[in-house]
């Protein structure tokens, strides 16, 4: 491959990732709070569902994205007020809204299948785009691509940098805590869970309006939830982790195509299954990691160790067990 | 999780629950009948059809029936896992992998003299296959500290992507390969069925089977206490002297087993080969079904044909409506929604009564 | 600034915590709050915080009733609590922690809270860096991070519940002088405790609660015998120390290495007799967690040996330990002993034979009606475990143990019990010991220890540094080796 093949492979990579981000950084932020939306794989196509519909009825892409957004936090609100201001599971209320918002979205959808309707239009970057190699990667996408990237530095100021964002990583340690100290986990962790349902919507918007623009069953962003969710604790609840995995995943599917060129002899379902078994692993590594007699085990193979180190994120103390007073 | 007593109740609990499950409904119908307005659809149109397409004929009934089996399979099993406090969401991938070795048995026995001993053995491989496939989601859990549902989920798309090859690649028809799966099995591998309705009572005995032992298992035998204590607190029952682990890894098989059977009732009693989507969803919807029954066996199949009768009325809709099909899932996800919260809200307004009670004893 | 509380009530379904209090404190005055375990004193407390809502009652400060919804609303009006588990956060640093709350927005203000932290701290002869994880603190030094924190906020009234418990000798010390610096700096201290000792040294007013009732006040200098008068129903018999003859060796580990708790085990060296109480003093999580656990099988050791009746334990089970005879008993009774949920019959049921595939629920219901009977349980075969008292959920799990154990581990058994109740739990455990049984035993309370063992073993930062006959010692002795000076 030359040069020119590689800028335009990775500006794919960089534009595949652009939903998988918004949606992973969504999710970061509301689990950082201590809450699992675990309704991520319906909401994104609900919201991708009502964007297209909104900017197809509208003739604005903008409005799409609007209602997408509102959509994706509506969604985040349910499992909120139901977790927090009703004490019911969080995963089986994240399960039955996946479900549901899925077959909301199919259905309201329908007879907006297959129609032609508005998209995102590229904006490439004055001067920038014209850099060799980042240019064309970077600075020649449209702006949800713009926006994706800009979201990682804003959420990683935002967490570590402002006094809210402390606020935001002590509620979802020890909302007992936040509570005492005169501020109200409740209310935090809804706020909270409804920015988070905010990106998961601009994310489902993202797709209908520009990584896969249209609607339809299927439409293409199924699965892409359950991807964030896992990228989430893959990231080990750091925005910028988390962005490295969706580029890493957006990588796979990029590779996925290419290498179904090249070795037609694997069928093409491997490709499509590869990141979930790829999760699991993910998954065991990082539990592991925590493990003393793996560590024990593990250190006569020094080249393991930078991934482990890498891999070894804690989760909130608080994920998923919200605030009871007493 | 709450997991439900069974108490006899009196008639004021009865007259409670009638008004908390009214009051479920209504929100459920007000909520779906504002879905198909947005949809544009006339909702006593949807609604008449549903009902006519589920239960307006003895076919209906028995299209009904033959949803019913697998949903009633899988939700028995889930009752174990969530006895024990785990979220068995890889039923799915349990229930094809069932189908997935149930294919691969009667393979076997296409030219065999004796085909009723393969249709036999196709379901002490399919109840294998989904039991081992829940051990690995089982075993990542209890060994590599994988989060069940992770684990579960990841599973479930790894069997969807092994069925698609072995359709596409293996086991594929002579000539094409095609979404609509594997060749049609000879009528000797196929489940005996009533022919007015194609309809195999041996499928019903299956689930009706599966929900009396299930019963029994959880009241009266040792496991069922100890599924209980460990969902508990598992903690404490080290000191019991049981080993959680072992009794999670055992609710794991009897889930998968049970999901096993129904994809192997799938393939030899419904579609007769195997399809890209053999399992239907019917997995995801089982652990609705149990939620919806809260926990209760006794209460499972019932919800479980009141779901069947939606998935199948809804198949009207398209035909008769021009609307999408996924009508049920919405109303069945709010028919849950919608529990959740009346239960929640009965909760609240139980604490806030007492709250004012004893203020007002202590003045 | 005055604050006075009138007939505060707090009930928890029929249970009265607080049954018409009345309190009121001074500028200035360091005032103690006494009472045994469960007699509302932290109650009283976590209401005055706003952490907790009264069920009825007024609280006024300087003459105008509030009503407290939130603690943020009580630190408005001056009054912050130090809860007794330390409601930080340990993954995050003392700076943060100490900005927390105090600061909200966008705008780093990291550099202004340190320069305000480091004075503060050095002014109460506090050592803190800013840029440590709260993780690495001692208890001691969490609980002056939060003083400083409080103070921070304006707090004028401070409320410490059981700050003494689990902290050093010299943190003690440094707390004391903080403490009396600000009642100097006209400041009002309300201390709950339950140690007559700490009150004595430090308080000058204070007020007596039993049963959620106020018992008595009182001004420095102190009548010990009257505060004990009104702390207990009747002064507290104690159950006489059983004359043991030990024989041979039960329980035996030699240079046993273990992890767990915050100290872990170093070097654990120790020879169990039969029929021995041995009593495990020290403070809490000072290592008699872990080896307790360790001796029950409950966890693995790294390295070591443990053996029992002579047969090298290593790698077995807590269940083989237990068919040995090995019996051990948890101190946190629902998280770690029972099973919330499950009724008293099912934990009969739990614990009858185990090869039988199904349950015999009638033999179950039996030994359950015969147990509540035999151990004064008041709660019925099928009343949830999780709506029994601590007292009554002891008493359950009591009569768990099997007729003769060979040794018996318990993790401070009488902890949250009244005094009727823990001496009950005594003479039913000497019981075992008259039966030849070795009773092993943990508890915060040196009194207790002193009482009922034959032997006591002091631990300190995981390591046992005095293994004395109880007879040889006295509670001074016993409490410079608990702080760690031999």
């Amino acid at each position: 491959m030359n040069e020119f093949q590689v800028s335009i492979l990775f500006a794919a990579v960089v534009a595949g990732a652009a939903p998988i981000i918004l949606a992973t950084l969504g999710e970061t932020i509301t689990e950082r709070a201590g809450l699992i939306n675990l309704s991520l794989d319906g909401s994104i196509l609900l919201s991708a569902m009502a964007a297209f519909v909104t900017a197809y009825l509208t003739h604005s892409v903008a409005v799409g994205f609007i209602i997408g957004a509102l959509v994706g936090a509506l969604v985040a609100v349910l499992v909120a007020v139901f977790s927090i201001y009703l004490s019911q599971s969080q995963v089986a209320v994240g399960f039955v809204l996946t479900l549901m918002a899925r077959d909301l979205a199919y259905f309201i959808g329908n007879p907006y299948s297959r129609l032609q309707g508005p998209q995102v239009m590229p904006l490439p970057i004055p001067l920038l785009a014209d850099i060799p190699f980042f240019g064309p990667v970077f600075f020649n996408h449209n702006w949800p691509v713009y926006l994706s990237l800009v979201c990682i530095g804003i959420l990683t100021w935002y967490m570590y940098r402002t006094p809210m964002g402390l606020a935001l990583r002590a509620v979802g340690e020890h909302p007992k805590a936040v509570f005492a100290r005169g501020m109200d986990p409740k209310k935090l962790q809804l706020f909270y869970a409804v920015c988070g349902g905010l990106l998961v919507g601009l994310a489902g918007a993202t797709f209908s309006l520009s990584t896969k623009p249209g609607w339809g069953r299927p439409q293409g962003a199924e699965g892409t939830g359950w991807i964030a969710l896992a990228l989430v604790i893959f990231g080990g609840w750091h925005p910028v982790k988390a962005a490295i995995g969706a580029y890493l995943f957006s990588f796979l599917q990029v590779m996925g195509i290419y290498l179904q060129g090249w070795l037609p002899s694997i069928p093409t379902q491997v490709f499509q299954v590869a990141p979930f078994p790829l999760m699991i692993f993910t998954l065991l590594l990082i539990s592991l990691a925590q493990k003393e007699a793996f560590l024990a085990r593990v250190e006569k193979m020094p080249w393991i160790r930078p991934f482990i180190q890498m891999l070894s994120g804690t989760p909130p103390s608080a994920l998923g067990k919200p605030h009871e007073a007493e | 999780m709450t997991m439900a007593q069974i108490t006899s109740p009196g008639p004021a609990q009865l007259l409670k629950f009638v008004r908390e499950f009214g009051l479920t409904l209504t929100v459920v119908v007000l909520f779906t009948t504002l879905v198909l307005l947005i949809a544009g659809a006339p909702p006593l149109d949807a609604y008449f059809y549903i009902l006519k397409g589920s239960l307006g004929s003895w076919v209906k009934i028995s299209h009904v029936l033959k949803t019913w089996v697998p949903l009633t399979l899988c939700g028995a099993g889930l009752l174990y896992t969530f006895r024990i406090g785990l979220w068995n969401i890889g039923i799915e991938g349990q229930v094809m992998m069932g189908a997935v070795f149930a294919t691969l048995t009667l393979r076997l026995g296409l030219n065999s003299q004796w085909p009723m001993w393969f249709l036999g053995l196709s379901f002490a491989a399919a109840a294998l296959g989904g039991g081992l496939w829940a051990l690995i989601a089982g075993f990542l859990k209890t060994k590599g500290g994988v989060n069940e549902i992770f684990a579960g989920l990841g599973m479930n798309f790894v069997a969807q992507g092994l069925i698609l090859w072995l359709i596409f690649g293996p086991w594929k028809r002579p000539g094409v390969a095609s979404m609509s799966g594997t060749e049609i099995f000879p009528q000797s591998l196929w489940l005996p069925y009533i022919s007015s309705l194609r309809l195999s009572p041996a499928a019903i005995a299956l689930a009706v089977t599966a929900v009396l032992i299930t019963a029994v298992m959880l009241r009266y035998s040792r496991i069922g206490l100890c599924l209980k204590a460990i969902g508990g607190n598992s903690q404490a029952c080290v000191l019991y002297g049981l080993t959680p682990t072992h009794f999670m890894l055992l609710a794991m098989m009897f889930a998968g087993g049970f999901a096993g059977i129904a994809g192997c009732l799938q393939v030899s009693g419904v579609y007769h080969r195997l399809l890209p989507a053999i399992s239907s969803n019917y997995g995801y919807l089982a652990l609705l079904v149990v939620m919806l029954s809260n926990y209760n066996v006794w209460v499972v199949p019932f919800v479980a044909f009141f779901f069947a009768c939606l998935n199948v009325g809804s198949i009207q809709l398209p035909m008769m409506l021009q609307l999408d099909s996924s009508l049920a899932g919405v109303i069945q996800g709010a028919l849950v929604l919608a529990t959740l919260a009346v239960s929640a809200w009965r909760g609240r307004r139980a604490k806030i009564f007492e709250a004012q009670t004893q203020e007002a004893v202590a003045k | 600034m005055r604050v006075e509380l009138e007939n505060i009530h707090k009930h928890y379904g029929s249970v009265r915590a607080n049954d018409g209090v009345d309190l009121s404190v001074q500028g200035g005055e360091i005032h103690g709050i006494l009472g045994e375990n469960g007699a509302g004193k932290s109650t009283l407390m976590k209401v005055l915080s706003g952490y907790i809502r009264k069920t009825a009652g007024t609280i006024t400060v300087d003459g105008r009733q509030v009503e407290f919804r939130s603690p943020g609303k009580a630190s408005e009006c001056g009054i912050g609590m130090l809860y007794q588990d330390p409601l930080d956060f340990l993954n995050l640093s003392v700076l943060d922690n100490f900005m927390l709350g105090q600061v909200s927005g966008l705008k780093n203000e990291r550099e202004y809270y340190r320069r305000k932290l480091l004075p503060l701290s050095t002014h109460f002869n506090f050592n803190l860096d800013p840029n440590s994880p709260v993780s690495r603190l001692t208890i001691g030094e969490r609980q002056q991070l939060e003083i400083l924190r409080l103070l921070s906020i304006g707090i004028k009234v401070l409320i410490l519940d059981e700050p003494t418990t689990g902290i050093s000798e010299i943190q003690k010390q440094t707390l004391f002088a903080a403490l009396k610096q600000l009642a100097r700096e006209g400041k009002s201290v309300l201390l709950i405790s339950h140690k007559l000792e700490d009150t004595q040294v430090l308080c000058n007013r204070v007020t007596v609660l039993r049963r959620g009732k106020v018992t008595g006040h009182m001004e420095a200098p102190f009548d010990t015998r009257q505060l004990l008068d009104q702390m207990f129903d009747q002064l507290p018999t104690p159950p006489s120390r059983l004359k043991a003859s030990p024989g041979d060796t039960i329980l035996s580990m030699s240079d046993v290495v273990s992890t767990g708790g915050r100290t872990g085990l170093q070097k654990c060296n120790i020879l169990v007799r039969k029929g021995e109480v041995v009593g495990l003093a020290g403070l809490e999580g000072s290592g008699q967690g872990v080896f307790l656990r360790v001796a029950s099988g409950m966890s693995r050791p790294k390295s070591g040996i443990v053996e029992v009746d002579g047969r090298s334990m290593i790698g077995k089970s807590h269940r083989e330990f237990k068919d040995a005879g090995v019996t051990f008993v948890p101190t946190s009774r629902l998280e770690e002993g029972l099973v919330p949920g499950l009724d008293i019959t099912e934990h009969f049921a739990l614990n009858a034979r185990k090869t039988r595939f199904f349950v015999r629920w009638s033999n179950a219901l039996s030994a359950a009606k015969e147990k509540i009977e035999m151990f004064r349980i008041s709660g019925r075969p099928r009343s949830p475990v999780q709506s029994l008292s601590g007292g009554n959920q002891q008493r359950l799990l009591l009569s768990f143990l099997p007729e003769a154990p060979r040794l018996l581990l318990l993790e401070n058994p009488t902890r949250g019990l009244d005094v009727e109740s823990a001496h009950w739990v005594w003479r039913h455990l000497q019981t075992y010991t008259a039966r030849n049984t070795s009773i092993v035993f943990s508890s915060a309370e040196l009194d207790e220890i002193v009482m009922v063992a034959d032997r006591i073993l002091v631990f300190f930062d995981g390591k046992i540094v005095k293994d004395v006959r109880a007879e040889d010692t006295d509670s001074r002795e016993l409490g410079r080796a608990i702080a760690g000076e031999i």
